[in-house]
């Protein structure tokens, strides 16, 4: 353990840790409503067990942040070929559930390396895009390299199939080269392909293939007819109306309407006990994380440390708006979990890991 | 200069600031639709939302009302429920949902129950919500069912009430009979749901809303699945209210039996209220087949049945009054003074009138005859002539006045109102004038002249009581569950008659001559003890060939005159006023007469005529001019 400067205490981040803590505090309270089964069963284990990963991630992340975040840059690669690892370990040997392959069995613990790969690829490109750029910025030739590294977790995890990571790991790639120097026109020129390319390709397909991608994207499409988690989210959420139902009083998530409670429409159930007000809070917490991200990052002592704090803010703001569009019926269903609050120990744990990180990088601006 | 500074610019390293000032506006932006598609959500469309949220979880159990009894006027039981059980199957409560239908269709020894189960899936029945499978079930399949319960997982019996008509047909036309709701129903009716009992005709359909009471329901609690998990408001439902006839069960019971398996209808009313003491259509049907519900075969048999038995005579049937409108004649020409009672004319067995001969019934005639003879012995030529004095227009008006043609306003759907003819009537229905030689054919009651039973009653009611043409009702009282009534139905009077008393008087002599004197046509209905007025009647059901006379006894049945008989007692202080049709049956003295006169009997036995009683209210302004109308 490297020693530790008394500076760095004095400069510790205080507002992360508490709101990081704040968003587990919600995630909590959700779980324990979501699994509620009424005064003489009391709280489920699922709950004992989010409280762990609370722990746990607390540790870690105060870890993470005492850690000196310049010395990550000489382990982002081994820590990538780790992840990608752990990714071939899961499609080889991984648990199943629900028609797809995501977990490895540590006996304790499911371990979901989608969640760790999410680290990696952050930590990998921003090792990659800490040299300055080219005048004009990033030409098409030097994203060959990014591009090849995020290929190969995305579809690993593709082949699990999970669609909400992989599209996760693409979108914090492109911000990551965009905010790191991307050309302007190689950008403008990315952009126009991608928007010709889209419907031209959703044009040639056939029917049943459409069909396919879209059943591929919402693997676990309710045989009541598509769109019957949609309705039961947005009813969830709605029926909470200004201050909600109530603590423990949802009905939609407590009597099973709404799918996967705990985990990809805990917002839901968050936003119908505790309604516009509520789910308001949470926003704000969330864009007060965010905010703080991006001061981190602006303020960062060198590119590194700033691409790292936007990467990390990145991912969490990618998964907000991701998991809230779903559950609020503006995005079509992947499973995204919503950052610190859904139901999960290797999400929550490498969310903690991750803002440990920012803390790091905000902690050192002043050393030199 | 320009194109070298734009390449300056262009050539620049990005700096990570402004790059990351983009980035935080567009998740800023991005935060923001967030927070305005919740603001959406949570409070512009929150109770719709909401509203679907509880159509979730909440499911309504409906628990209908217990159906108000009927009972007679004398608070006997005409019409109450019984408990009628139901084999109902929970399909997800069954592990192998095929053996048990296997089991069930054994010991029920019934087929297709499948069918239900998947009619009630393909009608969207969710999860956990039970399916009946099998109605009125006969006792031994009930004990076989509690008795196989272990076998059968996932099967109940259910109770449920089921209309009991304790009388069988016994007034079943008046009582009318319950089916299941129609969607054409649930349409109009926004408080009755599929399954619902209503009332589909007669009593049960008019007072549907007094007899259904209100349905209550449960509130329960289900999860996604459909299990219930808790109630979470119940409303108790609140039991129809009874209804206390204005019929006498006895006196129903003596009309059906006196008609017989023969096609007619009798109206027995209280002549002081309007209120109806029996009122009988035979050929009837039971009307606990509609309760148990009645089959396609069992349905289109009673529909295309020759003899109608679902037709109430009484108000649905309209008939020539034949000779019974010789009534009308009578009073219209005393009030118009066309004829006093001592104007005599001669009846020779017939009169010419233009090229065609009318002829009275009796071929010897009646010689010369006055009014009350002509009454008494029904001679048609008298009021032949009486007809040619009066016109059609002044008959129309009296008839009118008296109830005839036109709908009494009993409580019944599809009533008939017959038809009493004029000049107008004739213009608006054929667009022609008036033959005078039409009038003659009105004046003994045939022709274009028919009336329903009913009018029939109500008009002798009328000339019993003095004048007072009442509203024909059958039900006295409503009561509540306990017993307290909640609706008393008056006396309701359609019209005021002002008839002479003196013109009353001869009427009613007469008419205890037709029952008493020699050459009376009714004598079938004397009673001793008990002065009984009436009037015979036949009403003719094809019209005969020219100058023929032809045998009634000869005809086929279908074409045979019906026989009318309207009768009112005792004729000073009349108690009771009758009205009765036997069709086909020839002479009315002869065939309706017996009926009436086994119902009057039958009536001053239950209820012995008492010297004291009042007698006959007299009419309320003698002085005023001899128009019929008055109401």
């Amino acid at each position: 353990m490297p020693t530790i400067d008394r500076r760095l205490l004095y400069h510790f981040d205080w507002t992360v840790l508490s709101l990081a803590l704040a968003l587990c505090g919600v995630g909590v309270l959700s779980v324990v409503s979501a699994t509620w089964g009424g005064r003489h069963h009391g709280l489920d284990p699922l709950v004992m067990r989010q409280l762990v990963w609370v722990g746990a991630g607390s540790a870690l992340m105060i870890a993470a942040a005492l850690l000196d975040y310049r010395a990550l840059a000489a382990y982002a690669y081994p820590f990538y070929v780790v992840a990608v690892g752990l990714l071939i370990v899961v499609a080889v040997a991984g648990h199943s559930t629900g028609g797809s392959r995501r977990w490895i069995n540590l006996g304790v613990l499911n371990l979901e390396p989608s969640e760790i790969a999410k680290l990696a690829v952050v930590l990998v490109m921003v090792r990659y895009l800490r040299e300055e750029p080219p005048k004009g910025g990033w030409g098409l030739t030097h994203l060959l390299i990014p591009a090849a590294m995020l290929a190969v977790p995305v579809a690993l995890v593709l082949k699990q199939p999970d669609l909400g990571t992989g599209l996760i790991l693409i979108l914090i790639t492109a911000t990551l080269i965009f905010v790191s120097g991307l050309n302007w026109r190689v950008m403008a020129a990315l952009g126009l392909a991608a928007m010709l390319a889209a419907p031209a390709a959703w044009h040639y397909l056939k029917p049943y293939q459409r069909e396919r991608l879209v059943s591929f994207i919402n693997p676990q499409s309710d045989p009541l007819g598509s769109g019957y988690h949609i309705i039961q989210s947005e009813i969830a959420i709605g029926s909470g109306g200004k201050w909600g139902k109530g603590f423990l009083k949802g009905t939609q998530a407590r009597l099973n309407f709404l799918p996967e409670q705990t985990t990809d429409f805990i917002f839901a159930a968050y936003a119908e006990e505790f309604g516009y007000f509520g789910s308001m809070a949470l926003l704000a917490l969330y864009a007060a994380l965010i905010a703080r991200g991006i001061w981190i990052a602006r303020h960062a002592r060198d590119r590194f440390g700033a691409l790292l704090a936007i990467g990390f803010t990145g991912v969490i703001f990618w998964q907000v708006a991701i998991n809230i569009g779903m559950a609020t019926g503006m995005l079509p269903v992947v499973g995204i979990t919503l950052p610190l609050v859904s139901y999960g120990g290797s999400s929550l744990i490498a969310m903690m890991i991750a803002m440990g990180m920012m803390i790091s990088v905000n902690m050192r601006r002043y050393l030199f | 200069m320009a194109r070298f500074a734009f390449r300056e610019r262009s050539r620049k390293v990005p700096r990570l600031g402004p790059r990351i000032a983009a980035l935080a506006s567009v998740i800023f932006a991005v935060l923001a639709i967030a927070a305005g598609r919740l603001y959406y959500l949570q409070i512009i469309r929150h109770h719709a939302l909401a509203e679907m949220a509880d159509r979730n979880r909440i499911r309504i159990l409906r628990l209908p009302a217990l159906r108000g009894l009927v009972f007679d006027r004398r608070h006997r039981p005409l019409v109450d429920t019984k408990p009628s059980f139901q084999a109902v199957i929970v399909p997800e409560d069954s592990p192998d949902l095929t053996v048990t239908i296997a089991r069930l269709q054994k010991l029920l020894g019934v087929e297709n129950l499948e069918k239900k189960i998947d009619d009630a899936d393909d009608q969207g029945r969710p999860d956990f919500e039970p399916v009946i499978v099998a109605e009125h079930l006969e006792w031994p399949q009930v004990v076989a069912l509690e008795s196989h319960q272990l076998e059968l997982p996932g099967v109940s019996l259910q109770v449920s009430p089921q209309r009991h008509y304790l009388y069988d047909s016994l007034a079943a036309h008046l009582l009318g009979y319950v089916g299941e709701v129609t969607l054409k129903d649930l349409d109009r009716l926004p408080d009755y749901r599929m399954g619902d009992e209503i009332g589909k005709f007669g009593l049960e359909r008019s007072l549907e809303a007094t007899l259904r009471g209100d349905a209550g329901g449960q509130e329960i609690e289900v999860d996604a699945i459909g299990r219930r998990l808790r109630m979470l408001r119940e409303i108790p439902e609140r039991p129809g209210d009874s209804i206390v006839m204005t019929i006498d069960l006895d006196l129903q019971r003596t009309a059906e039996a006196a008609i017989g398996d023969r096609a007619g209808a009798l109206v027995a009313v209280d002549p002081n209220t309007g209120y109806i003491l029996a009122m009988a259509s035979r050929p009837a049907f039971d009307p606990n087949i509609f309760a148990e519900g009645i089959s396609p075969s069992a349905w289109k048999e009673l529909t295309t049945d020759p003899s109608h038995p679902l037709q109430n005579r009484a108000i649905q049937g309209t008939y020539p009054p034949g000779s019974t409108f010789k009534i009308v004649d009578s009073i219209a020409a005393l009030m118009d003074h066309s004829v006093t009672l001592s104007t005599s004319y001669y009846c020779p067995g017939g009169i010419w009138f233009g090229n065609r001969e009318y002829r009275c019934w009796r071929k010897q005639g009646h010689g010369n005859i006055q009014l009350h003879r002509a009454i008494v012995e029904s001679c048609d030529v008298f009021f032949y002539e009486v007809g040619q004095r009066l016109g059609v227009d002044r008959i129309a008006a009296w008839a009118h006045a008296l109830g005839l043609g036109r709908k009494s306003g009993i409580a019944l759907d599809n009533e008939k109102g017959g038809v009493i003819p004029s000049t107008d009537w004739k213009e608006r229905r054929f667009h022609e004038r008036w033959y005078p030689a039409e009038t003659l054919s009105v004046a003994i009651g045939q022709g274009y002249v028919s009336v329903t039973p009913l009018q029939l009653a109500m008009m002798a009611a009328t000339v019993a009581n003095g004048g007072t043409l009442y509203q024909p009702q059958f039900v006295r009282e409503v009561d509540a569950l306990d017993g307290t009534a909640v609706k008393q139905y008056p006396p309701i009077v359609r019209g005021e008659l002002h008839i002479d008393p003196q013109t009353l008087d001869s009427v009613r002599a007469a008419m205890v001559d037709v029952v008493s004197a020699p050459d009376g046509t009714g004598h079938a209905a004397k009673i001793d003890g008990i002065a009984v007025a009436a009037k015979t009647g036949t009403a003719q059901v094809v019209k005969e060939a020219q100058g023929a006379r032809t045998k009634e006894t000869a005809l086929p049945m279908k074409y045979r005159d019906h026989g009318w008989f309207i009768a009112f007692a005792p004729a000073d202080h009349p108690k009771i006023a009758i009205a009765c049709i036997i069709e086909h049956s020839g002479h009315g003295g002869s065939s309706a007469g017996p009926v009436v006169k086994q119902v009057m009997e039958k009536y001053f036995e239950l209820y012995p005529p008492q010297g004291s009683n009042p007698p006959a209210p007299a009419p309320a302004n003698q002085s005023a001019p001899a128009t019929p109308l008055d109401e």
